[in-house]
């Protein structure tokens, strides 16, 4: 074992892992991070713990971690490259091991101009790091753990001892380069991955052909990601506006067809748009898991992650192997 | 070549107000080519400026001169009869000329009239993108002289992020390239994608300003 973590455990024994998505809130209350986590204990075997996603200023991924972990959660930390340099990251790294984080997903982060999208004011005059990117990210947290060394060259007695984990976009553009790219991070160091969500089942299912071809698959343990829809807005907004993630005709017209049916009665269309939506969850998990050489989910139910116990269930997945004592 | 954006004119206005007799300087180089401080431009915001003044209830006199390259000291010294006779000095060269100005004549204030913001070529008539961030330890070999450094939003060193739009486009900006879309399909022209499975460490970012200021010392051309 690299880490020790329960992660790990359920994908080295060979089982289908699932991990789960907690978004920490916009001010100092711990109490929002504790309740998801109280709804959601037992139904993955991690849970994501984003960094400041899309950029908007959030209770950080370690200090949730770590409120995550107390109610006996294993939390995936979330470090981007977007906010912290070399030092910093490691840093911040040493102090989540020390703290008894064990999984670390290493992603390059929303760009800060994102903050300021929708109604909130973000910080786009914030200045950006990027003083390393994600791959070489992926490649210090290998490095400290396996060869005991900081980036810079110093040895540390003490490794801290993290499942790494990397994003990856199946099917972004340029298509041709996405399995390069996954195969970078596998090579840097990557032990799993979490892919974007995925809605065209079949494009993914090509993708993943050739990382079959490259032996991918067998060098880092890939869990196809699941982005839950809660409307036909959120599936019509993240189709058009979400790179990297599109949506089949097909999917949508069901949402339409759901919310229309509804006639007038605004909260029956939104009743019906979540029960189609968590219907097309558990599908998009089952096609996902029937491809060669997924090894997991990772599902993402965006501000509404109560609905994941329902998903899990449905989906077959609960309940989870138990972490032996 | 260094490009640069003329200041809102209001924001010159309240830092000009009061002063009596300013004088627009220019450069012919960089900023000329980018249409920001050349002598066509110092006489375009001269009438600007003494109108905007005007209007404010601060009416000033604005003489105007370009120097044919405001970053050296030579062509600088040019300003040395005319400083004598005014009590401000907007100048709209680039960051250096602006220095350099308020160094050689720094019993005057010395305020920029532009924003200095990118190493940058001129794509089309009316458009510059920028191409160098001065980084001091270029890649441009490993990257099929594309540069990812200054024309990714993220600087990334090995490959796209997740962001790049369906038609190439980057997700910061739809009107830009995706720097490492174009880097892929040079590669891929080439035939030559397989290079760019290298991983490319962490960069040394210590012979750029991360470094502290930069001074390069040449012995050969010591006096």
């Amino acid at each position: 074992m690299k880490s020790g973590s329960n992660l790990e455990r359920v994908i080295t024994a060979g089982q289908f892992a699932v991990t789960a998505e907690i978004g920490p809130p916009m001010d100092a209350n711990p109490e929002v991070v504790i309740e998801k986590a109280k709804v959601l204990k037992g139904y993955a075997d991690a849970f994501n713990i984003t960094d400041c996603q899309t950029a908007v200023v959030r209770i950080s991924s370690i200090a949730a971690a770590v409120l995550v972990l107390r109610e006996g959660l294993e939390p995936v930390m979330q470090m981007t490259c977007r906010d912290r340099n070399r030092i910093a990251i490691q840093a911040d790294l040493l102090g989540a091991a020390a703290l008894g984080l064990k999984n670390c997903l290493c992603i390059a982060g929303d760009h800060q101009s994102f903050s300021a999208a929708g109604r909130l004011k973000g910080h786009p005059g914030a200045k950006n790091v990027y003083d390393v990117d994600s791959i070489q990210l992926v490649n210090i947290l290998k490095i400290m753990r396996d060869e005991g060394r900081q980036q810079g060259g110093d040895p540390l007695k003490t490794r801290p001892q993290f499942f790494i984990g990397a994003a990856w976009t199946p099917l972004g553009d340029p298509i041709e380069f996405r399995p390069i790219r996954l195969g970078k991070k596998a090579k840097a160091g990557a032990d799993f991955i979490q892919t974007q969500g995925i809605f065209d089942v079949e494009a993914f299912a090509r993708q993943m052909e050739k990382v079959r071809n490259l032996g991918l698959h067998e060098q880092t343990a890939i869990l196809g990601g699941i982005i839950v829809p809660r409307s036909m807005m959120m599936m019509k907004y993240m189709n058009q506006n979400v790179a990297g993630v599109s949506i089949p005709e097909k999917l949508i017209a069901r949402m339409a067809k759901a919310k229309e049916s509804a006639g007038a009665d605004k909260e029956k269309a939104k009743q019906l748009q979540e029960e189609e939506g968590t219907k097309l969850a558990v599908e998009l998990i089952e096609q996902v898991r029937a491809i060669p050489g997924i090894k997991g989910v990772h599902v993402q139910a965006i501000e509404w992650e109560t609905q994941i116990p329902e998903i899990v269930k449905r989906a077959g997945l609960y309940p989870r192997p138990s972490a032996p004592a | 070549m260094i490009i640069a954006e003329w200041k809102p004119l209001s924001e010159l206005t309240a830092k000009l107000r009061g002063h009596k007799k300013i004088l627009l300087v220019g450069c012919a180089t960089c900023v000329a080519e980018c249409a920001a401080g050349g002598e066509k431009e110092v006489e375009t915001l001269a009438p600007l400026l003494r109108m905007a003044l005007h209007k404010e209830g601060h009416p000033a006199e604005v003489v105007t001169r370009t120097l044919e390259r405001q970053c050296e000291w030579e062509f600088v010294e040019e300003l040395a009869p005319l400083i004598p006779q005014v009590d401000a000095v907007l100048s709209i060269a680039c960051g250096i000329g602006i220095q350099a100005v308020a160094e050689r004549y720094s019993e005057v204030p010395v305020y920029p009239g532009v924003n200095t913001t990118a190493l940058a070529i001129r794509e089309e008539p009316g458009l510059w993108l920028a191409r160098c961030q001065a980084c001091g330890d270029c890649g441009l070999g490993e990257t099929f002289g594309i540069c990812p450094v200054a024309r990714c939003a993220k600087s990334l060193q090995n490959g796209p992020c997740g962001g790049t739009r369906k038609d190439g486009k980057c997700e910061v900006d739809e009107n830009l390239e995706c720097v490492w879309y174009q880097i892929v399909k040079r590669a891929e022209a080439r035939g030559q994608l397989d290079k760019l499975l290298e991983f490319r460490p962490a960069k040394n970012w210590s012979n750029s300003l991360h470094g502290g200021p930069k001074r390069v010392l040449r012995e050969d051309l010591r006096p």
